[in-house]
């Protein structure tokens, strides 16, 4: 299975273990991820608060790249993944947009290269099934929560998955081995950028979800986007150190996909984290009683 | 030779302000045909009828034009006018100069006038081609059918059977009495629904006049107003209901077990049942979906045939088939009332899997003393009784992106009932209630919705839910007080969702076989929206109840009434007069295609085969042949037919093309 | 509370009216208040008028008093409001389009988010990509807020998080002129066509 391989910028820096472990996992699970070339910023969080047009070009300049290739895109960012299937869908449904966004990109694009959310693949294209035919070490005994945030599921015309109660990254969790907790905040927003423009506001967004896994009495929380990742993670250490709350360790899909195939959490970037996160992989395959499972 | 009178109304100033009507009979004077033209303030006025009736005499009309208002309103008076002055009654023509003139163009009286003057150019055109038409005659049988027996059906059955004539319920579940025999109590007056049901229910079924025919479908219709033949399935009961005594041993030792749909799935049923326990009749049927012995039969294996064994008169009948039976009547009302909408379209509200999150209808079980908690207001997942409930109304109502567009018009009442309910039966508990609006218009309405508020504390939110999501063992409701301008959270214990309406979900199927209309919902379509409630598009066939659209029981009983009093005036007369604008096949140059057969929405054309004489040998050939009784002169056979040989009377080709060279003569 | 002179107001708004209705092309008379999306707000605690209302600004053609909200620059375009609206009303895109509106003439409610985005799309416009360290220092330096989220740093460059010089488009040229075209084509919607 070939794919053109947007990662976008937040994978290179603070989302650099989404990054890690999305390449380690296709390689293994047979998905080719062919970087494209000189890839630019989607525009994410800011440009679609600055013009229609913007909003809608910055995104098209990739997905034209990838359609020369005649490859679709393969998008870990629920952000980037939101904003290149937005430009996918007008340039489809109006010949009007189309030809303005091809003047202002200056390179055909059509819309025939689709853009696919990485998780979407991996629950669509591959299969839980298939997943879990080549996993080495069950996540047993691991209790997770399952965060999709915004971007994966909303507005409806772009969500790859349910708009209210989505199934994806609960499928492959299963099929991992893990135990999946029921929870009411699996779609509700982290706060996005306003952590970082409007901490107040932003943080207690972001602390309202912290809360409600840690009620759930599951051990750590999965996600599939870089933003939500950056705000449960790294914003957590703000706020934990302000609450006294406990460390929750948030993963990335890719990472527990990554621990299950058996490779090691070094080269999936687990160690990265702000809030440590090893330990609790620890649990698995052992009973609540600390025998072997 | 043509002699037409022509008479332009004023209408007062309707149209008079705008058209010149004393121009307009200058102005066809001279045209060909006519024979006498004036005005007149109100033609259809005693005095106005008397001028025509007076020049039909002096000026010996044989045709008459009035140019008025819309033949709706008129056509029959001026009908009547010329037949007392001994014309047939169908060489007159009206030509609208009020609705299709003198209102859509005020202030423009001159070329009003020129069109108004066109308009009865062309009357005058077609009614020189008018032929005398005589109207038909049918027989009637004197004897109904009411489709549904729920409050509506039941109480429009009484109506006609206590004005002396025979009616048949045909009701598709084991017993009469539908949602209104689910329903505890009703409101504004928090009468026991069962206790004002029950005797209607009783009295219906020892009605001399009445038959009820349960757990049986309505499966084809023929025929036409007063002569209808409907095909009925009885389905198989499996129990001999001469043998039957009702004695109930066999519910008690029968081992299969299936959901009872009566009290929402909230608790089983035995696999033999009844749904309630007034039911009526009071026999049971096999449920063969869910009975062991039928279930082993599939597998090859024939086991259990417990109830067999216990019943005392030997009333088990394992080898029972469906039984088709056609049945003449000269009505049929469709009374097949309403369906709950299903909320699990909702995932903000859990796509129904939280279990404290119950319909209206649960509750109305779950309070009932013979439902599955013997009254007791519990919550289905922990049988606790909850401290804190939330009611969210306009579920699937006014909700024309996931659900309805329309208002269910009951839930407003029934939430604030059920409210009530729970702060009488559950002192402790706090009642929240979510809602857009408060819809109360009926009698003692506003005051029970008042009352609920100031006397029984329930707390009214103005704002719909945005989700419900289970947090442990409670559920939480996350809403917005508009009125505050605020985010509300509250953390229930048991959510009753106000589902919508919606049509029995066969309800289109039904409008198929018995050839009436219904809405984009489902809902039958009624004749006039104003005029006429209850009758439908087809002759002979009535509405009753919510089948026509949401409706709470004092306005289906009231509904079911004026059915029953549309339905007595059929059957009391002892032949039907028929109009005589229906379809004619000249056969002459009919080539038996057959197109016309299937687009005609009454089924009123068949392919026959006549014989003829052509050069010295006799032939056989098809022709198409309508049923005038049946046909209803839509003229829908006339545009399919090829070779021009469909013909509506009244409405000729001949006819229409007269008035279309009327017309292009002055444009040209 | 001011006594809201109708007629007048709403004649002062005309032409802010016109341009709102143009841009976002949302029927917003559709709306009948029910408050759903209010509720399902994830930022509706901290916004000054709940969606609701600014709906009803849009819908009273009041655009004025829509463009000097907070509220209108704390969404977070979670889509939630979209998402659930019964009566198919894109809430989000009102949302978006006043922002976008309220920068263009000038009322900012909010500087820091304000600020936020214009740092963002310096740094496109400049190198092509995001780069994290340069946001938040650009971001620092607009805002005032020197230390802001200064303490990742060091952890950030422990955990090789970041890439210490960043990557930087090899079709700067290209890159500059979409944007450039693009802004023009916003600019031209903004102007009328």
């Amino acid at each position: 299975m070939d794919y053109a391989y947007f990662p976008g910028c937040s994978l290179e820096s603070t989302g650099i273990e989404f990054h890690m472990s999305a390449k380690a996992v296709a390689q293994a699970l047979g998905i080719n991820l062919i970087e494209i070339p000189d890839w630019n910023c989607c525009g994410a969080s800011s440009a679609h608060s600055r013009g229609h047009w913007i909003s809608l070009a910055l995104p098209a300049r990739n997905m034209a790249i990838a359609e020369a290739a005649g490859l679709d895109v393969a998008i870990p960012c629920a952000a980037c993944y939101g904003r290149s299937k937005r430009v996918e869908l007008e340039v489809t449904q109006s010949k009007e947009t189309r030809e303005k966004i091809e003047e202002i990109i200056g390179r055909p694009y059509t819309g025939k290269s689709k853009a696919r959310n990485l998780t979407d693949i991996l629950y669509r294209d591959l299969g839980p099934a298939k997943i879990a035919e080549k996993v080495k070490k069950p996540l047993k005994g691991l209790k997770v929560v399952t965060y999709y945030g915004c971007l994966m599921v909303r507005p409806p015309e772009l969500a790859c998955d349910d708009v209210e109660d989505p199934i994806s990254l609960d499928e492959i969790m299963t099929a991992l081995g893990a135990e999946v907790i029921p929870w009411g905040f699996k779609t509700e927003c982290c706060g996005g950028g306003l952590t970082a423009c409007r901490p107040g506001v932003g943080l207690d967004m972001t602390e309202k979800i912290l809360d409600a896994a840690r009620r759930s009495g599951a051990d750590c929380v999965v996600t599939a986007c870089p933003m939500c990742h950056s705000n449960l993670d790294m914003r957590q250490v703000q706020l934990n150190k302000a609450n006294g709350t406990t460390n929750m360790p948030v993963f990335f899909i890719t990472e527990l996909v990554g621990v299950a195939l058996g490779m090691a959490n070094k080269d999936l970037g687990i160690n990265r984290h702000f809030i440590p996160s090893e330990a609790v992989l620890t649990k698995i395959g052992k009973t609540s009683e600390g025998g072997e499972a | 030779m043509e002699r037409v009178g022509v008479f332009i109304c004023h209408c007062g100033s309707n149209i008079g302000a705008v058209v010149d009507c004393a121009k307009v009979a200058e102005n066809v004077r001279n045209y060909p045909g006519v024979a006498f033209s004036t005005d007149y303030k109100y033609m259809c006025s005693e005095p106005g009828q008397e001028m025509i009736q007076n020049a039909i005499k002096e000026h010996n009309l044989n045709r008459v034009v009035v140019a008025s208002c819309s033949p709706r309103m008129h056509e029959k008076t001026f009908r009547a006018c010329v037949e007392k002055a001994g014309l047939n009654p169908y060489m007159f023509e009206m030509a609208n100069i009020r609705e299709h003139c003198s209102w859509v163009h005020a202030g423009k009286n001159e070329e009003a006038t020129a069109k108004a003057t066109d308009l009865v150019k062309m009357a005058v055109s077609k009614v020189c081609k008018n032929e005398e038409l005589e109207k038909g005659h049918a027989p009637v049988t004197k004897r109904a059918l009411v489709v549904g027996g729920g409050i509506a059906g039941i109480q429009c059955a009484l109506d006609i059977a206590n004005n002396g004539y025979q009616v048949d319920i045909l009701e598709r579940t084991p017993s009469i009495g539908g949602k209104m025999s689910q329903i505890d109590k009703t409101f504004p007056t928090i009468d026991c629904s069962a206790c004002i049901l029950t005797p209607k229910m009783v009295e219906a079924s020892s009605h001399p006049n009445i038959s009820l025919i349960t757990y049986s479908e309505l499966e084809h219709v023929d025929g036409y107003v007063g002569n209808f033949e409907v095909t009925i399935r009885k389905k198989a009961r499996s129990v001999d209901m001469k043998k039957c005594t009702g004695c109930g041993t066999c519910m008690t030792k029968c081992p299969g077990k299936a959901d009872d749909e009566f009290n929402m799935n909230l608790r089983k049923r035995t696999a033999i049942y009844t749904p309630f326990p007034q039911a009526i009749p009071n026999k049971p049927v096999i449920d063969r979906v869910n009975c062991l012995k039928f279930k082993s039969r599939e597998n090859g294996k024939d086991v259990c045939g417990i109830c067999s064994k216990f019943c005392p008169t030997g009333a088990i009948d394992y080898e029972q088939v469906d039984e088709l039976v056609t049945e003449k009547y000269g009505a049929i009302v469709m009374a097949t009332g309403y369906e709950q909408f299903d909320h699990s379209v909702y995932g903000e509200y859990g796509y129904g899997k939280y279990k404290d999150v119950i319909s209206g209808l649960h509750f109305e079980r779950l309070v009932n003393a013979s439902g599955p908690t013997q009254g007791h207001i519990v919550r289905p997942s922990d049988h606790k009784e909850p401290k804190t409930v939330v009611m969210v109304k306009c579920v699937g109502s006014r909700d024309p992106e996931h659900g309805k567009s329309y208002c269910s018009r009951t839930c407003c009442m029934y939430t604030a009932k059920q409210a009530t309910m729970i702060r009488d039966h559950c002192p402790d508990t706090k009642v929240y209630v979510f809602y857009m609006d408060v819809r109360t218009p009926g009698k003692l309405y506003d005051e029970f919705y008042n009352r609920t508020r100031e006397e029984y504390g329930v707390e009214y939110i103005r704002g719909r839910v945005s989700k419900i999501y289970q947090e442990g063992e409670q559920l939480i409701v996350k809403g917005e007080d508009t009125l505050l301008g605020q985010q509300v959270e509250v953390a229930a214990d048991l959510v009753i969702l106000a589902d919508a309406m919606i049509p029995n979900p066969d309800s289109e199927h039904m409008a198929q076989i018995v050839g009436i209309g219904y809405d984009k919902d489902g809902w039958f379509t009624e004749s006039h929206p104003k005029l006429g409630p209850v009758e439908t598009h087809t002759a002979g066939v009535f509405l009753a109840g919510a089948c026509q659209g949401p409706k709470d029981i004092p306005d289906s009983v009231a509904q079911a009434g004026a059915a029953a009093v549309k339905v007595c005036a059929l059957l009391s007369k002892d032949q039907l007069e028929t109009e005589p604008t229906v379809s004619k096949i000249d056969t002459k140059i009919c080539s038996g295609c057959g197109l016309c057969v299937p687009v005609c929405p009454y089924k009123a054309i068949t392919l026959e085969t006549i014989q003829e004489r052509r050069a010295g040998k006799t032939i056989e050939r098809l022709v198409a042949n309508v049923n005038s009784s049946l046909c209803q002169g839509c003229g829908a056979c006339t545009v399919t037919c090829r070779s021009g040989a469909a013909n509506l009377k009244h409405f000729t080709n001949a006819q229409i093309l007269a008035e279309v060279d009327a017309l292009c003569q002055t444009i040209l | 509370m001011v006594l809201l002179t109708l007629n007048e107001k709403q004649k002062r708004n005309e032409e802010l009216n016109k341009e709102f209705l143009r841009r976002s092309g949302v029927n917003v008379s559709k709306c009948y208040q029910c408050g759903k999306c209010s509720a399902g707000c994830p930022v509706g605690d901290h916004m000054d008028i709940p969606t609701n209302k600014v709906m009803r600004l849009a819908q009273m053609g009041l655009i004025e008093d829509a463009l000097k909200s907070h509220a209108i620059w704390l969404c977070a375009s979670c889509t939630t409001c979209t998402t659930r609206c019964p009566k198919g009303v894109d809430v989000a895109k009102v949302m978006e389009t006043l922002r976008i509106m309220a920068k263009e003439h000038g009322y900012i409610a909010e500087k820091n988010v304000d600020k936020f985005h214009s740092v963002w799309m310096g740094i496109i416009g400049n190198i092509g990509r995001m780069y994290e360290p340069a946001l938040i220092v650009g971001r620092n330096f607009s805002t005032g807020k020197l230390f802001q989220d200064t303490s990742y740093g060091v952890p950030y460059i422990t955990k090789q998080k970041l890439k210490l010089i960043p990557y930087k488009s090899k079709n700067m040229a290209e890159i500059k002129s979409l944007i450039a075209k693009a802004e023009a084509m916003d600019r031209e919607e903004r102007g009328n066509k």
